[in-house]
């Protein structure tokens, strides 16, 4: 086994020089034009995600219509979230949120799902390194080692995260799930390893969740972010989120 | 009345007798075609001692780097090693003729929880993914 995990790690050494080369390959050829895009394609299914890539979202909570939860439905469908009557305990990996401000009464709806911080406080609790962050920021539960102990949960702020206390069947074979382990938005990355958008995202009919790397300058969420401003949620617990938010 | 020595070997000769069957080995299992293909990923004989750990190696570099390749995937076991039910329909863990149950149950080696308590066992519709834009 150690030798295996030898081999991999050498593996992964050559595959970043191989990746290092090609880059730089790739930016003799494009000099003279635009630099689109280090991202637009699919993950190869050999490489392993790349600490240079920060996947997130950036939520304009202005383009949030009352009364349309098409996010959540899309979300339960990619992964069978069904539930079983018991709301304080069904899973849920994404909700909306209505904030009213109590002098103007005005209120703001939002989506809200894991945030994917840089500093995940569900990481720093869990005893067994089920909780983990992969190298392209998106935050996981490796349902192998869970032992469900729940601190994660205790830990986020966000209320991010959902306990399964039921028997699952029907799972889908790219997003397992089962009794006794903690789960939460994954990011679809099964979508996005394959160089797709996270379901939430594609259903939004007002287009107000943009998916994005957040390490690259020139991607569309990136610009937003640097012309039009946006807003972490308890930005005062520094944890470097991965969704960001406008309008609220 | 017997000697207690006849006596003793008496007894000796029928639980023998009783554990013939025993010697003549107990029923293999019947293992189930694959569907497709007539070589599996790896050589058979390395596939029997040795799937758990390509199925465990595979699993936490998907889960852990996103590496996804699909040789070692449990995922592709189930493109070829597919049982139809009555139905037609593949049938899942639950059912004793699932291909993975098969030399589990056999083995007295524990398949059903496992592994599909959450996995699912039998092959999905992959058509998920929107494109970016």
């Amino acid at each position: 086994m150690n030798k295996t995990e030898g081999s991999n790690q050498i593996d992964s050494y050559r595959r970043k020089l191989l990746g290092g080369g090609a880059a730089l390959a790739g930016a003799a050829t494009l000099s003279s034009g635009v630099f689109f895009t280090s991202v637009a394609r699919a993950k190869p299914d050999a490489e392993p995600a790349s600490s240079e890539v920060r996947w997130g979202f950036l939520i304009d909570t202005n383009k949030c219509v009352d009364n349309c939860d098409k996010c959540v439905t899309a979300c339960n469908d990619e992964f069978n979230l069904t539930g079983f009557g018991r709301p304080e305990t069904d899973a849920q990996w994404i909700r909306t949120v209505t904030l009213r401000d109590k002098k103007s009464g005005h209120t703001t709806k939002l989506p809200l799902m894991c945030q994917h911080c840089a500093h995940p406080p569900c990481v720093d609790v869990c005893p067994t390194g089920a909780s983990f962050k992969r190298p392209d920021g998106i935050v996981l539960v490796d349902k192998h080692i869970c032992i469900g102990c729940r601190y994660c949960m205790m830990a986020c702020p966000y209320k991010a995260r959902s306990f399964v206390h039921e028997t699952i069947t029907n799972q889908k074979e790219y997003g397992p799930r089962g009794k006794g382990t903690v789960e939460s938005c994954t990011l679809c990355v099964h979508r996005v390893d394959k160089g797709g958008i996270p379901a939430c995202a594609e259903a939004c009919p007002e287009k107000a969740i943009l998916f994005g790397n957040l390490n690259d300058a020139n991607s569309e969420i990136a610009r937003r972010m640097a012309s039009e401003g946006s807003t972490e949620i308890r930005a005062d617990l520094r944890l470097d989120l991965g969704v960001r938010y406008q309008g609220i | 009345m017997l000697k207690p020595y006849w006596r003793t070997l008496l007894l000796l000769l029928f639980s023998l007798a009783a554990s013939l069957p025993a010697l003549a080995g107990a029923p293999r299992p019947d293992i189930p075609e694959a569907i497709k293909g007539e070589q599996c990923v790896e050589e058979t004989g390395f596939m029997r001692r040795n799937h758990m750990n390509l199925l465990s190696h595979q699993r936490d570099d998907t889960m852990r780097l996103g590496i996804r390749t699909k040789k070692h995937s449990l995922k592709n076991c189930f493109t070829c090693h597919v049982v139809n039910g009555n139905d037609g329909k593949p049938v899942t863990a639950s059912d004793p003729r699932h291909f993975c149950r098969v030399c589990h149950d056999y083995a007295g080696v524990s398949v059903l929880m496992d592994c599909f308590q959450c996995h699912t066992s039998v092959p999905g519709d992959d058509q998920t993914t929107g494109a970016r834009p």
